[in-house]
């Protein structure tokens, strides 16, 4: 039982962090029907920018949670910045360009990241220090459940609160759910399209900076690379769920979390991706819009 | 400028095909204007000039905004809304997933000025301002008789009704002056009578000038003040609806020449 429960928690964290970067792929879908492949790079550049904040103060002696706090909001802000300055320059000037070429615009920024950051710091992995404390209260059940993962889990559902809020409840959250069904009359009754979308991508950006700093604090080591298989696990979960929908991308990176989190304990971890994929195969072929996503129709 | 709207020489050219043929056209402060033509005369495509949707090949548009005479060709939408033109749509297009005030709400967006900060941490002044915008909304919902459908999903309800709901959105963004892409498409005819009452109070209550595009004659003869007639993009024909009826060249647009004549 408690090897189950091991994996089911363990399933949930993968899931949280999923989620996380999940949530910026289904977003900037739901407003631009663009799949930002560069997506994964903004997490990865969040978790370096986190890296190197952390290891500058580390020289000043401050306390790790200190440490934490700061090189999150670090890389939340880097990587905003980013997020909001790939879509200025890679997709904006190709928003009314046939759906393909912002697509190929995507891949081509997210080649491009991963390389500078690779001429910029380095192919090794690096090390990343260890900054959520180990909670005392946690000690009984921290063989099957660290502090790590808990303030993952924690801090992922806070975010998914948050988002929801602000999404339901205020002026731009409307403007953005507006946008998203109908930009041109969203247009037309005063929104700024531009600044909606900006502010999804800056959204976006922040919350995958966010899971990069929380996974490399748990793993405890990042490349550039890292990205990479992140993104594309994090679209699986976004497909999964129904890219568009916000329930839907959380939905579905707890399944694709708990999937691989199975079937690395009860098979083998060799099997782990295999699992993943199969599971957005079959989704695929048998309810093609995703979980929660409606289906498209299109008018002949 | 006392004209609320004036077009001069506004064309319009989709590659070698113009659409609109130097038109020229003005509103005046709290009148109720009609455009009518066969179908394919350039109504639309003049209203999607002026609303910014596309941007006119030549000509000029002046709008007689609170922040004075503007030229306002090629504006993006959300800039033409703020300087108080709004519009509706010939279909339908409102915003599915939303309740009926969310939709209202929407269109108070470019005269709230709360920003990202104020939206994230909601402090007093946002939250005063966002009440103010939730009840002058209902008030409008109340004008046009939506007060009772406010929580429903916008896709929810009637026909008429979603007809009348695009006109509240329109009017939330505070305009001086209101487009109407043929209000009247699908009615039958006791509600074509209906909307012909809520027009004309729309625009004695608020103070709005109107402009609208329509098919319904009777609508467009009991409402309208002066009426334009266009026909292959050119405008052939303006004045009273007297003028407009007894007009031979507006006879020979709609039901062609006469073999013998």
């Amino acid at each position: 039982m408690d090897y189950f429960l091991e994996l089911f928690l363990g399933g949930l964290t993968r899931g949280s962090i999923y989620a996380l970067i999940a949530l910026g792929y289904t977003m900037v879908y739901g407003i631009v029907q663009l799949i930002n492949f560069a997506h994964g790079e903004i997490y990865m550049i969040g978790a370096f920018t986190a890296l190197i904040v952390a290891s500058v103060l580390t020289i000043f002696g401050l306390n790790s949670a200190a440490i934490l706090v700061i090189a999150t909001a670090a890389a939340i802000v880097y990587s905003s910045a980013y997020g909001y300055t790939v879509e200025k320059i890679a997709y904006k000037p190709l928003r009314n360009a046939p759906r393909l070429s912002p697509l190929i615009s995507a891949i081509g920024m997210s080649i491009f990241l991963q390389n500078y950051v690779l001429l910029a710091q380095t192919s090794d992995f690096l090390p990343f220090p260890r900054l959520i404390p180990e909670f005392a209260f946690m000690e009984p059940v921290s063989h099957i459940f660290s502090s790590a993962e808990l303030v993952i889990v924690v801090t992922t559902m806070v975010v998914m609160v948050l988002l929801t809020v602000f999404i339901k409840f205020t002026n731009i959250g409307k403007a953005m759910r507006a946008t998203a069904q109908d930009k041109t009359m969203a247009l037309l009754i005063g929104i700024d399209v531009d600044r909606v979308i900006s502010v999804t991508f800056i959204i976006g950006s922040s919350l995958a900076a966010l899971g990069g700093v929380l996974i490399a604090n748990h793993i405890g080591q990042i490349n550039f690379y890292i990205g990479f298989i992140a993104g594309i696990k994090a679209f699986t979960a976004a497909v999964l769920g129904g890219i568009g929908s916000i329930p839907g991308a959380v939905l579905g990176a707890l399944i694709l979390g708990w999937t691989e989190s199975f079937a690395t304990g009860y098979v083998s971890s060799d099997y782990e991706d295999v699992f993943a994929f199969a599971l957005l195969v079959l989704i695929l072929i048998f309810r093609p819009a995703g979980l929660l996503g409606k289906s498209e129709t299109k008018k002949v | 400028m006392e004209n609320i709207l004036e077009v001069k020489g506004l064309t319009m050219d989709f590659g070698g095909l113009r659409a609109v043929d130097s038109v020229d056209l003005y509103v005046k402060p709290k009148e109720i204007v009609a455009l009518i033509g066969p179908n394919g005369a350039g109504k639309t495509t003049f209203f999607n000039c002026v609303t910014g949707i596309y941007t006119p090949t030549k000509g000029d548009i002046l709008v007689n905004s609170n922040r004075g005479g503007v030229r306002i060709n090629g504006f993006k939408p959300n800039r033409v809304t703020e300087r108080g033109l709004a519009r509706t749509f010939q279909n339908i297009r409102l915003f599915p997933n939303m309740t009926v005030l969310e939709n209202v709400m929407i269109g108070k967006h470019c005269r709230l000025s709360a920003k990202i900060f104020g939206a994230l941490f909601r402090d007093k002044k946002t939250r005063a301002e966002e009440l103010k915008a939730a009840q002058e909304c209902y008030v409008i919902l109340e004008k046009l008789g939506l007060e009772k459908t406010c929580d429903e999903l916008a896709s929810n309800l009637p026909y008429g009704d979603q007809r009348k709901l695009e006109i509240a959105r329109a009017l939330a963004t505070e305009p001086k002056m209101l487009l109407l892409d043929e209000p009247a498409a699908g009615m039958n005819p006791q509600e074509t009578v209906d909307l012909t009452h809520l027009i004309r109070m729309i625009r004695d209550t608020e103070q709005i000038a109107i402009l609208l595009i329509e098919h319904d004659m009777k609508l467009v003869m009991n409402l309208s003040e002066r009426i334009y007639v266009m026909d292959h993009g050119q405008k052939i024909a303006d004045g009273t609806p007297v003028e407009i009826r007894n007009n031979p060249e507006v006879i020979k647009a709609y039901l062609g020449e006469d073999i013998d004549a």
